[in-house]
């Protein structure tokens, strides 16, 4: 067996353990734990691989406060199934439900409820850690609080996240009200995500052809939970991709989808399902290979609230000027981030750019950096595969913490990714 | 209430059965000899399934306590799935007896012993099915591993045997016949892809044909033909080739 990421990109040969409880007495180290490998590019990958996905147990669940207590291979999609249905939603969830519960706090993921809720582990009561040297540190908000700041954003680079215990919220339906609102230019868009920063949910898609006075388009989708209606939940694969597909395809297939949506409507209002509003793209099995053998990955970072706008409209010209990849970009407004020493969110316009591997694409990405960087930006690691650590570092203020924190712990020399070894973590 | 006995709990393929079943309904006894580490999987089918998942200790060797494990059940079981099973070092076993016995016992003696004492009250019963975890290492005999291939044929046999007698008391007995499963059994080994099963398939199809009230299965479904052929090759051939 071999393990790839989402992006498949880099493909690395590697070895896989499945983590119990002797593991540290015969694992090859360095190593690196490993979910569902839904980050895009080199988090989860090196050589010797932790593999949790078996370790997929509900231990506890508490209907009074809906504290989940469960084993940290359990994907969110099994939440979903099992909770939905009695009344029950993640507190915050990313655009994908097929990542592990490990991942999510490893990453400390954000979802359209950012603005409201923070990210993943705010909503994180406790976890029991596993270091490298067999030792295990339960942490919390309270306890542990430097293991629990190092490990929820810490990219599996502090040991091995073993079982949780996460606050679920209560819902009354498992529908979503939604709103879809059209925007003309990243002025208006910018408008429109402030008019209605009181719903919940909210992300935009952007339309990354448009140029000129266009730049920044937009189909804002805002959503509540309903109040009404049944509790069903059903795992909604409308079809899979049987097979890579030659790349010249998904130029075609996102530019339609889009402009389908944009000229259908105006400011529309409906009620979807949950699965159609926060995972969309997880009807497709394997989308990813619509981009092709070669592999993707994702461009990712924020840019602080008051120099957003200035920098976008320049991001956006450039990646519409030189026609490269994304034709779809997806826009989100952080609220305020956290103290984790190494989370990605903070306050300010975080965007997503999916890009096919091509020849040339990371000189381009290179050219990209210096503009977020200029405007005071930060780079998202679940979604890198080529940061350089020079670039990656500026970002992240508490970097040193986390490294000092690393060497106190002797975890340099026992756990480490591909990712942090090329930027320096 | 009805509860489906699973001997050898802590197999992977095992805990799928458990899974699959308590999905479909079924409370569940997880008979295993430790079983401490089947704790969070029974709190896991209690939540997921709203099912009991009742933890038991069973040495598949202790030949002496099987009469009393099963007085012990109650309610009795409709159900049994022997996953018991260990493969052994074919090197190792085809050099010292004892460990040749080991295998032989775990695979075919002890799951014949705790078999016979259901089957017999299934079949006053009048009622009951018995899922034997078989192999197609039993079906012909290879270098490799032919002394666990050689309890799995016996225990294939003894399976036969028991669903032509259990016939008229209408008691169900299904041989399932897993190819490659990726399973701690196997981990390491390096197996060809298209050819091997997860643990979640093979419960799939398990219980699909348990239901249907099947009498032999193979697993990937593929299996059955990759069998048959390997099965024709003439032995002056197969003896040079394998
Ligand atoms: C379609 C798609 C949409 C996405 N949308 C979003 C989004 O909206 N918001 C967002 O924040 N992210 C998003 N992501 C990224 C994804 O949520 C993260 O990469 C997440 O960490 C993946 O989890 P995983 O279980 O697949 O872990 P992997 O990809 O296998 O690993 C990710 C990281 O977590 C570590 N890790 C995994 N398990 C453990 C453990 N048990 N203990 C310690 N460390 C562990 C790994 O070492 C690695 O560093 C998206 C990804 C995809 C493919
Ligand atoms: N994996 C494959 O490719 C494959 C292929 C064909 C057939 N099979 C068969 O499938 C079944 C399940 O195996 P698996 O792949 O899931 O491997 P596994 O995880 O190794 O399961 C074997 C189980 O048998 C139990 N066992 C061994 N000796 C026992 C004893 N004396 N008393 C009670 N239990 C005992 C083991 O318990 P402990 O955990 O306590 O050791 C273990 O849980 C076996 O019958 C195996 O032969 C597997």
């Amino acid at each position: 067996m071999n393990l790839n990421s989402w992006g498949n990109y880099p493909i690395i040969k590697n070895t896989v353990f499945d983590y119990t409880d002797d593991l540290f007495n015969i694992l090859p180290l360095p190593s690196i734990p490993h979910g569902n490998g839904r980050s895009y590019g080199d988090s989860a990958l090196n050589t010797n691989i932790i593999h949790t996905i078996k370790h997929n147990c509900f231990l506890s669940f508490n209907k009074e406060n809906g504290v989940l207590h469960c084993e940290s291979g359990v994907l969110l999609s099994e939440i979903l199934e099992i909770f939905v249905p009695k009344g029950w939603f993640l507190s915050v969830t990313p655009g994908t439900k097929f990542i592990t519960v490990g991942g999510a706090i490893a990453s400390d993921v954000h979802g359209k409820n950012h603005h409201i809720a923070g990210s993943f582990s705010n909503t994180v009561v406790s976890f029991r850690l596993c270091l490298p040297n067999g030792k295990i540190v339960t942490c919390s908000h309270k306890n542990n609080q430097d293991f629990f700041k190092a490990t929820c954003g810490g990219m599996g680079l502090t040991g091995i996240i073993l079982d949780t215990k996460i606050k679920l919220q209560p819902i009354k339906s498992s529908s979503i009200n939604q709103i879809t609102i059209k925007t003309r230019n990243l002025k208006e868009t910018f408008e429109a995500f402030e008019k209605y920063k009181n719903y919940t949910y909210s992300v935009a898609w952007i339309d990354c052809m448009s140029k000129g006075e266009n730049i920044g388009k937009c189909l804002l989708m805002v959503g509540e939970h309903a109040d009404d209606g049944h509790l069903t939940y059903k795992n909604e694969t409308k079809f899979s991709i049987p097979f890579n597909f030659p790349s010249w395809t998904l130029n075609q297939f996102s530019v339609k989808l889009f402009n389908m949506l944009y000229y259908s409507t105006d400011i529309t209002q409906k009620k979807i399902s949950l699965d159609s509003f926060f995972y969309p793209l997880d009807a497709i099995r394997h989308w990813n290979r619509i981009y092709g053998k070669n592999g993707l990955t994702q461009y990712q970072f924020v840019l602080p609230k008051e120099k957003s706008y200035e920098g976008l409209q320049k991001i956006l010209g450039k990646i519409a000027s030189t026609g490269k990849g994304s034709f779809l970009a997806v826009l989100k407004l952080f609220g305020k981030g956290n103290n984790n020493y190494l989370s990605f969110p903070t306050e300010g316009y975080t965007l997503a750019l999916d890009f096919k591997i091509e020849p040339n694409i990371f000189n381009f990405f290179d050219e990209l950096d210096q503009i977020v960087l200029e405007y005071g930006g930060r780079f998202y690691l679940a979604k890198d595969c080529r940061i350089p650590r020079k670039i990656f570092e500026q970002g992240y203020p508490q970097i040193e913490t986390f490294r000092a924190f690393r060497k106190a712990h002797q975890l340099n020399d026992t756990l480490q990714s591909l990712q942090s070894k090329r930027v320096g973590i | 209430m009805s509860y489906l006995l699973i001997l050898g709990a802590k197999s992977d393929i095992a805990k799928a059965v458990a899974r699959e079943y308590a999905k479909n309904g079924y409370d569940i006894y997880l008979a295993a000899r430790n079983i401490e580490e089947l704790l969070p999987l029974s709190q896991d089918i209690n939540i997921r399934y709203e099912k009991e998942a009742k933890r038991v200790i069973f040495d598949a060797l202790d030949f002496k306590s099987h009469q009393a494990f099963y007085d012990s059940l109650d309610p009795k079981p409709i159900g049994v799935i022997s996953a018991i099973g260990s493969l052994g070092i074919q090197e190792k076993a085809q050099n010292d007896f004892e460990k040749a016995q080991k295998i032989i016992e775990t695979n075919y003696v002890g799951c014949l012993s705790i078999l016979n004492i259901i089957a017999n009250d299934y079949e006053q019963q009048k009622s009951g099915f018995i899922i034997g975890i078989s192999s197609v290492a039993g079906d012909r005999g290879r270098k490799s591993n032919y002394i666990y291939g050689s309890a799995k044929a016996a225990f294939s046999a003894y399976l036969s045997g028991l669903r032509n007698r259990l016939h008229d008391a209408n008691v169900q007995v299904l041989t399932v016949k897993p190819g490659f499963v990726n399973t701690q059994m196997t981990k390491g080994m390096d197996l060809p892809a298209k050819l091997t099963a997860e643990p979640e398939d093979v419960a799939r199809d398990i219980y699909k044909a348990q239901q249907k009230g099947k009498n032999v299965i193979y697993t990937k479904w593929m299996w059955r033909y990759v069998m048959m052929i390997i099965k024709m090759i003439p032995e002056t051939l197969f003896k040079q080739w394998f």
